[in-house]
């Protein structure tokens, strides 16, 4: 196969992966902060946060396999989950193992999730707030695919990602402490007023 | 020995400077005693020539011992049962005395502790040997006052008395921070294992899986104490207490119309009424605990000292007379906050419902909100069945049936309250209600 | 508990959260209370439900619902 096709090809089922996961990372945060999406009962936001994690891990071993197969670079399968063991752009390369080997933590205890203890799924799936943005790392330092940081859509597209995310986030922690379970005191003196009325 | 009858016995009630065995003394000695004097005075503890594998058992089936508050499930019962997960699992069983007694208003267990805590580690002991225990715990409030002395000191002592290589059981004293619920079986079982002391989601009971995954066997210190004293008189002599379905003899913490509350000697079936006539006029009695039940003072007046009379369970044996100058709400509004309060705070229902119960009570309780507000009388029953069952332990259960026992017992109460009124003018607390001695983390 | 013939829900009342997703799946048997937490009828699951009810203990965000054995006389 054409050197090129292959490369596009990476570049483009990469930006989707990055796309997908984030949308992912929007339904987990969704999830986890007790909210909604309109129009969906809340089994389906967690049917849509699996689904779409499947899927995405589809179009990321398309970009990895196409990357391999790309003669192009010199990508090792061996770098592909063993950070920075690559000789072109170990740092870029070597970033997107990371988010590999973190990714495969996440899927594997969730396909198990039930069968181990629920502190350790907890525990593992926190570690998606390290895979994401090392993931977007990975595609801004590899972006332009000819050496130097990404640019022109493919930077808006990951800025979008980036800001998405990050409103998420601050809606989680401000419903969080809204939502703060508080001690049994909290919750007294907090009701007196309420009963009241 | 000969039968004591179930009269009502002060349980230090003589002034001697002999220890002596007299049939006016309750159960448990006049002042404290060592090791030394606890044997003269109890006689010696069976050796397991004289009480051999199995009969211990027999004895207290026999006897019908049921634990002091809880359930009252019967001991023999949960012998069978942990006896049963050790062989079953081949793993050595844990014994724990429960000598927490985090009922602030309960003095019971430690005024036995103080007197005769041989008595304690000579059950302790005997149920070790029966179930082949490889750990004796017995759990003490940390710093627990004992009038002018030191418990938790005293108890030690008493332990290091012992000739473990005789006795062939160890015993562990572990101090346990003082919370209303850290005696509650899994809460106590978290504590011995390290943890944060809190109730946890179990799939099998502490009887199968307890302290450091073992089968173990949690009992209160005076149920404990039954099993010295049976060992040694025999089922009978147990059984001589009491009545058939409530037998031996058993303490009860007294508030009646003194300054401090008293630790009496009694047992079921006896007139409750001596037990609190210097309170009179009264309003209301509480039996069991802050768990436990409200009675009128009609009942209080003519019932016998028994569940099956009372229709109420006696729990940790609290019996607390409320003068008639006092409010019966403003009492029950008083100890439901501190149970409020006491919550663990883990599972939602309990955290959300048991302080709105408790706030709702302030209001019933207060003649110039109780006017004002609507539906207090409709909120309480659906925050109350709301609550009830619905945790990881019973506290909410038990504050509700404390809550609703109030809600009866007080019918004239509320009314007078509703139409902005008090009959009692004292409106101070009565029972107490401590601060915690640490905080539990928030959820 | 795949082969249990009448399994019944139980809650971790220390990890529940109150999402109501168990509510959702399973509306014949768990209602929500005042503060969004699960109030689950007692007995076992009907057949008809036995695999929403599998559903609703694997798609619990705080793998707080369970199904487990009635629970034998203790």
């Amino acid at each position: 196969m054409n050197s090129s096709v292959l490369w596009y090809a990476s570049q483009a089922t990469g930006i989707v992966s990055l796309v997908l996961y984030t949308i992912v990372m929007l339904l987990g945060i969704t999830v986890a902060g007790q909210g909604t999406v309109p129009g969906l009962p809340r089994f389906s936001v967690v049917a849509l946060h699996r689904s779409i994690s499947l899927l995405s891990i589809a179009f990321l071993a398309v970009h990895i396999g196409t990357a391999l197969l790309d003669s192009y670079v010199d990508i090792s399968f061996i770098s592909s989950f063993v950070p920075f063991a690559s000789s072109y752009e170990p740092l870029w390369i070597g970033l997107g193992a990371v988010a590999v080997d973190l990714m495969i933590a996440l899927v594997v205890t969730s396909l198990l999730r039930g069968r181990i203890s629920p502190r350790v799924w907890r525990v593992v799936h926190w570690l998606a707030y390290a895979f994401w943005p090392v993931a977007i790392a990975h595609t801004i330092g590899l972006g332009a695919g000819k050496g130097g940081l990404i640019s022109g859509w493919g930077l808006w597209l990951t800025i979008a990602c980036v800001v998405a995310v990050g409103a998420a986030l601050v809606w989680r922690v401000a419903a969080q402490q809204e939502r703060s379970r508080r001690t049994p005191a909290q919750v007294l003196e907090k009701t007196r007023s309420e009963v009241r009325v | 020995m000969t039968a004591i009858d179930n009269g009502i016995r002060e349980a230090a009630v003589q002034q001697q400077t002999q220890v002596e065995r007299t049939e006016d003394n309750g159960v448990l000695p006049s002042r404290p005693l060592g090791l030394a004097d606890h044997r003269v005075y109890y006689g010696a503890l069976p050796t397991p020539d004289q009480l051999p594998l199995g009969e211990l058992a027999a004895k207290l089936g026999h006897a019908g011992v049921r634990g002091r508050g809880g359930a009252g499930f019967p001991l023999y019962r949960k012998l069978v049962s942990v006896s049963g997960a050790a062989r079953a699992r081949r793993v050595a069983p844990t014994i724990v005395a429960n000598g927490c007694e985090g009922e602030p208003a309960s003095h019971k267990d430690k005024h036995l502790l103080w007197l005769a805590p041989h008595l304690v580690l000579d059950g302790m002991v005997l149920l070790g040997r029966e179930l082949r225990a490889t750990r004796a715990v017995l759990a003490i409030e940390a710093g627990a006052p004992h009038g002018k002395g030191d418990l938790v000191r005293r108890v030690r002592e008493a332990v290091a008395e012992r000739d473990v290589r005789q006795d062939g059981v160890r015993v562990e004293v572990v101090e346990v921070p003082g919370r209303f619920i850290a005696g509650e079986s899994a809460a106590l079982v978290s504590t011995l294992d390290g943890g944060p002391g809190l109730p946890t989601y179990r799939e099998d009971s502490v009887r199968e899986r307890g302290v450091g995954g073992t089968p173990t066997l949690i009992q209160n210190v005076e149920t404990v104490a039954q099993v010295a004293l049976i060992a040694r008189y025999g089922a009978d002599w147990f059984r001589d207490y009491g009545t058939a379905a409530e037998p031996g003899p058993q303490l009860f913490t007294v508030y009646a119309g003194r300054n401090r509350p008293r630790v009496v000697h009694a047992a079921a079936g006896a007139p409750l009424w001596p037990l609190i006539a210097d309170a009179e006029p009264i309003d209301a009695v509480l039996i069991g605990g802050y768990h436990g039940s409200w009675i009128t003072a009609p009942m209080a007046r003519h019932a016998r000292l028994s569940e099956a009379d009372l229709d109420v369970p006696l729990g940790a044996g609290l019996i607390a007379a409320l003068p008639a100058e006092r409010c019966g709400l403003a009492e029950t509004a008083h100890i439901v906050r501190y149970l409020a309060l006491e919550s663990a705070g883990q599972c939602g229902p309990c955290l959300n419902g048991l302080p709105r119960i408790a706030a709702a009570l302030e209001l019933l309780a207060d003649p110039h909100h109780a006017s004002q507000r609507n539906g207090l009388l409709e909120d309480l029953e659906r925050w109350c069945g709301m609550v009830e069952g619905r945790g990881l332990c019973h506290h909410p259960d038990g504050s509700v049936r404390l809550v609703r026992s109030a809600l009866i017992v007080f019918r004239t109460e509320i009314a007078a309250h509703r139409a902005g009124l008090c009959t009692g003018g004292d409106r101070r607390p009565l029972l107490p209600a401590p601060a915690p001695a640490r905080e539990y983390a928030a959820h | 508990m795949r082969t249990n013939p009448s399994p019944e829900l139980a809650v971790d009342w220390a990890g529940c959260k109150g999402h109501g997703l168990c509510a959702e799946l399973l509306p014949d048997h768990i209602t929500l209370d005042d503060w969004g937490y699960p109030i689950v009828s007692a007995g076992p699951v009907s057949a008809a439900a036995a695999k929403r009810a599998r559903r609703a203990v694997a798609d619990c965000p705080a793998l707080a619902l369970k199904l487990k054995a009635p629970a034998a006389g203790r």
